[in-house]
């Protein structure tokens, strides 16, 4: 393993060591946004903005996908593609109003 | 029988199969979780009397809980890292605190649980208990799921570093993928349940 090598993976861990922070001061955030009564819609969305925010920079960060091959994007891609169908269908079934 | 591509990258998809094969489990628990959340959502925007989920949970406990896994995050990076670095005493020390925080996490979540079920709270309750135990065992499960592959890496998995260094250290990166994946679970899951 040469210096340039060892160089990367100590960037890597400093920059792990960041986010870590971050999301550990996220999540108080999330705490004390819920606690401050804004209101039933905007507390959700607040509360969701914040943890797409989390949920990002540890999939970004510490599953290093900022920097991955593109494969794995594709995988993602198609199975948000999936995911995001699964949930519209519910929805339109929702829609319908039919209860049972 | 030689397994290929447990090092080396394949060169049609630039990545070794380790990982491509845990993304591929990962995408399928991306799909199990997204449909349970469409649950959730669909269960809860149908409900006009939804409980506040402060009502039932104790989101301290949770906090603590999101604390402990996101800790638990980094310590499996430093053991990554420090295999990288081929610094295997400080690798197998950061996966076995990672291991410390898998267990406390279960422990908190035991006595998050066992508060419930002595108020006689259980799934059947009501769609909200329904979905949270749901929701929460599941995740739990992973959790144990986890700590098994760690055990086994700390144990007697860990003698491939004498022999085969770089695949046991892609090892604890697949394995730290997963966990990053627990934890990313979690983060939607303690607003989502116990603060909204």
């Amino acid at each position: 393993m040469d210096h340039s090598d060892t160089q990367a993976i100590e960037k890597n861990i400093r920059r792990a060591v960041m986010v870590f922070v971050i999301l550990m001061v996220l999540t108080v955030v999330t705490v004390l946004a819920a606690q401050v009564d804004l209101g039933h819609t905007v507390n959700i969305v607040v509360a969701l903005l914040i943890a797409t925010v989390k949920g990002s920079l540890v999939a970004a960060y510490f599953m290093h996908l900022i920097d991955e091959k593109q494969v794995i994007y594709w995988v993602l891609i198609l199975c948000a593609v999936f995911c995001v169908f699964m949930l519209g269908l519910l929805m339109f079934t929702n829609a319908d109003g039919i209860t049972l | 029988m030689l397994i290929p591509y447990t090092i080396e990258a394949r060169p049609d998809t630039g990545l070794n199969n380790a990982k491509l094969g845990i993304w591929l489990f990962l995408a399928s628990e991306v799909m199990l979780f997204g449909a349970l959340f469409s649950s959730y959502i669909l269960l809860r925007v149908n409900d006009p009397a939804w409980p506040p989920g402060s009502e039932y949970l104790n989101w301290k406990l949770a906090m603590a809980n999101t604390f402990v896994l996101i800790a638990s995050s980094i310590t499996v990076i430093l053991s990554w890292g420090n295999f990288q670095l081929k610094n295997p005493k400080k690798g197998r020390m950061y996966l076995g605190i990672t291991l410390l925080c898998a267990f406390i996490f279960l422990v908190i979540k035991y006595f998050e649980y066992s508060a419930k079920f002595q108020k006689g709270l259980f799934p059947s309750e009501n769609t909200f208990l329904a979905i949270y135990f749901t929701l929460t065992g599941l995740h739990g499960l992973h959790v144990v799921g986890g700590i098994v592959v760690m055990i086994y890496f700390y144990g007697p998995g860990f003698k491939m570093w004498n022999t085969q260094p770089e695949r046991f250290t892609n090892r604890i990166e697949v394995c730290g993928l997963y966990w990053h994946f627990v934890d990313l679970v979690w983060i939607f899951l303690f607003p989502v349940l116990y603060l909204l």
